[in-house]
């Protein structure tokens, strides 16, 4: 009984330190950067080029809080980039009237904002349906969606662009509060939503049961079942209010191209965050220095003349590294 | 109970896809053409060697998502190096694909990094250095040196690529049913742990695997410059999961341990059937089908399949357990 005692203790201990030391890592990384670039780029210490940076990595950072939350139950979510685009194609058919006449532009707006982000989590659930119900691995289940959901985003706009200028909604690409873009705000405000309820929350606890032994946490009364279908449901919603920020900065809707590829980029970023694929850890701090990161390593390659394919090649270079040292550290 | 399972799963894509062409037969003219059947047969040739290369990888348990990529990449290559004839162009093209494949098979068992990041990581690099090969845009291939006959050209009057895709499919068939490699595969697949306790050669298996795949992710880069006669370095974006997708519709687990090579061809000609069968249904001008209705179809097919198999593996414990 001692013996067993000592054991689990050992185990607590070495958490921690694994996970402040990947954290740790990261700062590292991102502090060398930014040093980097103080010496190197030109104009680089400016409110601008910090808002850049930011709101160019604020709807890949929002999927990517999602993802991690999926990652951790031990899942994948392909299918986000399909579930931006519907919810973009969506939300303007709302507020420019073409499904009903509504009263005034701001009911427009209000509805246009729930609307999609509800059913980009309505089609979440799907995915965590077909997980739980037909026992289906959700890569699989998720590129249902991913090859469907693109379609059935076109199939709103009949495959056309559409194009609106709408201040009263484009205000959560374009806005700004107090001097920070609305965009930012948002994206600020999930993170800490996501940080609290994974950290401090009985869902957070569950969650991570889930993704570390499934059988075990199913043994233990947790209800696997409910808490995929709604990790799932999490990561629709954050598809959605990511598919909305990304029409809104271009004032436009294109199913084609809203979200294209992003479900590797958040993954990209989860990973480099030091969340394991393999389910049970969920980092969304990790995630938010993974995504500063890539972001950041992309400004600072592109800051300084060198072409975009070329910042492709590093940007690989760097997930390895980072997942391998992750690996060195946790073994 | 198994090899009956197995069975369904590889016979159930053969009905629909039997269905399918039914369907097109009954209600279209010219679908049976010689025209039709085998301009159909060259353009999906280059999905074919993709899903085969996934479906080895995937039998492995693991997953390749840089096949695409690297197909861009490939075809760019072949095309800078078309002028100098057919041969190099081929060489080169496939070779770069091997050499990501070999990158890939390195990786992940060196480092033991999930296959998922590690070629999540190669598609990223693949495809600047496609884009920085060609500098951004698409490369014209060479018409003189007789490099786009290995696209266009047929022997026997059947297609040159589909001529490829036999023989590369019967090989792959032979070498899972038959060959000692076949068997190591599914059974990596199976538990690796337990495979490498038995002392099969897991990590060599895994990096022929990946070179494999890598391979037929080039052929198809050479299969795209020599059909359209351009390397493209921004094709081939989402090939990857069109290649999974046929290799799940063809009944292969994605956890690995179970396939069919020859299902998985089933699987690639299925989808590209329903694209085939939308370009008849526009074509009669009653309805007009947009392409995005293409892809609807393909992830509801996709559903059907994996609701199915899920029944079927159901009810197959179920009577493994009761008898």
């Amino acid at each position: 009984m001692a013996a067993l005692n000592k054991s689990a203790d050992a185990f607590e201990f070495k958490l921690p330190s694994v996970s402040w030391f990947s954290r740790y890592g990261n700062i590292v990384a991102l502090v060398i950067l930014i040093l980097f670039n103080l010496l190197f780029t030109p104009n680089f210490a400016t409110w601008q080029t910090l808002n850049i940076n930011l709101t160019q990595v604020s709807t890949i950072l929002i999927v990517a809080i999602g993802m991690t939350v999926v990652i951790g139950s031990g899942g994948i979510d392909l299918s986000v980039g399909s579930l931006m685009a519907i919810a973009g194609a969506i939300a303007p058919l709302i507020f420019l009237n073409n499904i009903v006449q509504l009263p005034n532009i701001y009911v427009g707006v209000a509805l246009a904002f729930t609307i999609p982000v509800l059913l980009a989590g309505l089609f979440g659930l799907f995915n965590g349906w077909l997980i739980t119900r037909y026992k289906v691995q959700p890569i699989v289940a998720t590129l249902i969606l991913f090859i469907a959901g693109r379609g059935i985003a076109q199939s709103f706009t009949d495959s056309n662009q559409v194009i609106f200028t709408t201040p009263e909604f484009q205000f959560i690409g374009l806005g700004r509060l107090f001097g920070i873009p609305v965009q930012v705000i948002i994206m600020c405000v999930i993170v800490a939503t996501a940080v609290w309820s994974v950290g401090r929350t009985i869902f957070g606890k569950h969650l991570l049961a889930v993704g570390g032994n499934e059988a075990a946490a199913r043994l233990a009364g947790i209800q696997v079942d409910r808490i995929k279908r709604r990790v799932y449901f999490i990561s629709g919603i954050c598809s959605g209010i990511a598919g909305l920020i990304v029409i809104a900065r271009n004032s436009a809707a294109d199913s084609n191209l809203v979200g294209l590829g992003v479900e590797l980029d958040a993954i990209a970023a989860v990973a480099v965050g030091g969340t394991l694929l393999t389910g049970g850890r969920a980092n969304v701090l990790g995630t938010l220095m993974g995504a500063l990161i890539i972001q950041l390593v992309r400004f600072t390659l592109l800051a300084n003349g060198v072409p975009d394919a070329a910042a492709l090649v590093v940007k690989a270079g760097l997930i390895v590294l980072a997942v391998w040292l992750q690996r060195r550290v946790s073994a | 109970m198994s090899t009956v399972l197995r069975f369904m799963r590889g016979q159930g894509v053969l009905v629909a896809l039997l269905l399918l062409i039914l369907f097109g037969a009954w209600r279209y003219d010219n679908f049976l053409g010689s025209f039709n059947i085998l301009s159909f047969l060259r353009y999906n040739s280059m999905f074919a060697f993709i899903a085969f290369g996934m479906c080895f990888v995937i039998m492995t348990g693991g997953i390749d998502l840089s096949v695409g990529s690297t197909a861009a990449m490939s075809s760019v290559i072949a095309a800078y190096l078309s002028p100098h004839g057919l041969l190099p162009s081929l060489m080169a093209g496939a070779g770069a694909g091997l050499a990501v494949g070999m990158l890939n098979g390195i990786l992940l068992t060196r480092l033991n990094i999930l296959p998922f990041i590690v070629t999540l990581a190669s598609m990223l690099a693949a495809s600047g250095t496609g884009l920085l090969i060609a500098g951004n845009k698409s490369i014209g291939v060479s018409y003189e040196s007789g490099f786009t006959e290995i696209g266009q050209g047929d022997i026997f009057g059947f297609p040159i690529p589909a001529w490829i895709v036999v023989f590369v499919f019967l090989f792959g068939s032979i070498t899972l049913n038959f060959l000692p490699f076949g068997r190591n595969v599914l059974a990596i697949g199976g538990g690796e742990d337990a495979a490498r306790l038995m002392g099969l050669p897991v990590d060599r298996v895994k990096f022929t695997v990946y070179s494999l795949s890598g391979l037929m992710a080039g052929l198809a880069g050479v299969q795209l410059a020599a059909q359209f006669g351009a390397g493209q370095p921004t094709e081939g974006v989402g090939w990857e999961l069109f290649a999974i997708a046929s290799v799940v519709v063809g009944g292969t687990l994605l956890s690995g341990g179970v396939g069919s090579v020859g299902a998985s061809l089933s699987g690639v000609l299925l989808l590209g059937l329903v694209f085939n069968i939308l370009n008849f249904e526009n074509g009669m001008g009653l309805v007009s089908l947009r392409a995005h209705w293409q892809s609807i179809l393909r992830g509801a097919f996709l559903l059907i399949v994996v609701i199915v198999q899920s029944r079927l593996a159901l009810r197959a414990r179920q009577r493994m357990q009761s008898s």
